[in-house]
């Protein structure tokens, strides 16, 4: 019998929960993400609402239990929901949506760092062009840190959410990690 | 440079990617157009010094295209649109 065991993106059997100072940095590996795009001409709306998928405008996110979502590009939506009830998020959504809406399994294609510290702002500035402390609670963007293209979630002034590209997560947290050395 | 984008606001032009003359969306058809007209399409550009319109990439944003509407002389930026619409006004992607 073969023996599995999920690896995080790290590599490792546990999310990485790192400090810096101020800054702690948890690696989220129990949120599943699928990608949600409107076919042409399609209305999500009344689906979205049954469903309980919230459709938040542009550069917004959106919490809902179980599903929430963020907006990535026109008519296209970035949803999560957590793992361990919704591991296979795709198959739900599709099965809510049907072919009124694309469909695309995402989890395994990102790596999710939570960063939190009393003033995030002073890390985020010298890691992104986001001006984080401008931007509005539930401020949703894509953007580049250290080269690597990725998305970042305001959750407040001192709590934000990035996805990155997984097979840079080794990367993407070193430079996290070095921003908020020298910045905090 | 900044880019306002008509539905996130005004963007570094850092996140955009330059593709070229907006006359790209209008591809004429290879079966029917003829050689001429696709060589047209594919070789041959004007190189205004004044205003031109141009596509560019929100790669690192909401990775829309763009027909940006900017003067070569001066880099004044008149008009930005999604080139969705500009297509679909032109009767071109459905």
């Amino acid at each position: 019998m073969v023996d599995l065991r999920a690896m995080t993106a790290l590599g490792a059997h546990e999310p990485a929960v790192l400090t810096v100072g101020p800054l702690t940095i948890t690696e989220r590996f129990d949120i599943a993400l699928a990608s949600l795009a409107v076919r042409r001409g399609q209305d999500l709306t009344g689906a979205a609402r049954a469903a309980g998928v919230p459709l938040p405008g542009p550069a917004q996110y959106q919490a809902r239990a179980p599903y929430s979502a963020f907006w990535v590009t026109p008519e296209m939506w970035l949803v999560e929901a957590p793992f361990a009830s919704h591991e296979e998020i795709a198959v739900h959504l599709k099965a809510a949506f049907g072919d009124a809406a694309s469909v695309t399994e995402q989890t395994d294609a990102w790596v999710i760092f939570d960063l939190t510290a009393p003033d995030l702002a002073l890390v985020l500035e010298r890691l992104c062009n986001v001006d984080f402390r401008a931007a509005p609670e539930g401020y949703a963007t894509r953007t580049v840190i250290d080269h690597l293209g990725c998305y970042l979630v305001k959750h407040g002034a001192g709590m934000a959410r990035v996805y990155g590209p997984r097979s840079s997560a080794q990367s993407l947290l070193h430079a996290v990690e070095v921003a908020a050395a020298s910045a905090l | 440079m900044i880019i306002h984008h008509p539905i996130l606001g005004p963007r570094d032009a850092q996140e955009f990617v330059y593709l070229g003359d907006a006359g790209l969306i209008n591809r004429p058809d290879g079966m029917t157009a003829g050689i001429e007209a696709f060589h047209d399409y594919a070789y041959n550009r004007d190189n205004p010094a004044g205003e031109h319109r141009e596509l560019w990439y929100h790669e690192q944003g909401d990775r829309s295209w763009l027909v940006v509407t900017r003067n070569t002389v001066t880099h004044e930026i008149k008009k930005v649109e999604l080139a969705r619409d500009v297509a679909r006004a032109q009767g071109r992607s459905k």
